[in-house]
């Protein structure tokens, strides 16, 4: 059985209604969870104070700002190599939800950054690489928008979206690059297992999961529209032409 | 695992940055699922016509 049978719109369809229903809920519990214990349950670190609780938000959502742009990389290459318009589908879908992630990372990390850098914004190799990312987002969105034909859309976005990978992944590792900046390094790595305390690793481990879910939850959904609207132009084609 | 809602000097820090992604993040959500359900219908629609014609 191969996975390129869900290139089939149909197919897709079809599974994606079954993986739904087990998602939303899942999504739901997750978020909830991992968010209430993060606010609510967790106490004021020694330096930090009650602002490690903006932790549970900038976290996942600078992880999925990041790694979205490289599930929309691994779409836009099934795009070029073998013309599956899900693939470009689903690429779509997921660069709104990835610019929200990223702003939400950048308005989180200036407001933490203000009372513990004693300002807003640096121009920072982290911070200026997230920037970059967002505009890419902004772009990569308006190109979509701004071209009818819908395979040409797809190509010239997936040539932007290898172009933007350089900076996603410069994003990820421009603490390791440059050693030099405000930002920290990972609060999280492989090699290592924990840079944080027991009381913020757990509900930080559940908001990182809930955030996850959400995202595929949304691509799914968002993907499910990009076919339907797909459909409905191909329609509303036929009916001009009588 | 402790209560402690105290959020002391850093309330309002702490406050906007949450508030801030929330508002996002259920902007984001409503966005989504306001324009499944216009295409969605949209769709209906078209595909009752195009029945209608055959």
């Amino acid at each position: 059985m191969s996975i390129w049978k869900y290139a089939n719109p149909k197919q897709f369809m079809q599974t994606s209604a079954w993986a739904l229903r087990w998602l939303v809920p899942l999504t739901a519990v997750l978020m909830v969870l991992g968010l209430v214990w993060g606010f609510f349950f967790t106490p004021p670190e020694l330096r930090q104070g009650s602002t490690v609780k903006i932790i549970f938000l900038h976290v996942p959502s600078a992880m999925i700002g990041i790694n979205a742009w490289l599930m929309m990389l691994v779409a836009s290459l099934i795009w070029f190599i073998r013309r599956h318009h899900v693939s470009a589908l689903a690429a779509r879908a997921a660069a709104p939800i990835g610019a929200t992630m990223t702003l939400i990372a950048l308005i989180t990390g200036a407001i933490w950054g203000e009372p513990m850098w004693g300002t807003w914004w640096a121009w920072d190799p982290r911070l200026t690489s997230f920037l970059i990312l967002f505009l890419f987002y902004l772009g990569y969105m308006a190109l979509w928008a701004a071209i009818e034909e819908p395979d040409t859309a797809a190509d010239l976005t997936s040539v932007l979206c290898l172009v933007g990978s350089v900076f996603a992944l410069l994003s990820r590792y421009a603490v390791n690059f440059w050693n030099q900046g405000l930002h920290q390094g990972p609060s999280l790595t492989v090699a290592q297992k924990q840079h944080v305390a027991d009381a913020y690793w757990y509900p930080l481990m559940i908001c990182i999961a809930g955030f996850i879910a959400f995202f595929v939850t949304l691509v799914l959904l968002r993907t499910r529209t990009e076919i339907r609207a797909r459909r409905l132009q191909a329609l509303l084609a036929r009916e001009r032409m009588g | 695992m402790q209560g402690d809602l105290d959020l002391g000097k850093y309330q309002m820090t702490v406050l906007s940055a949450w508030g801030a992604a929330l508002v996002l993040i259920v902007a984001l959500v409503a966005l989504t699922l306001i324009r499944g359900a216009k295409v969605r219908r949209a769709l209906e629609a078209a595909e009752a016509r195009k029945g209608k014609d055959q």
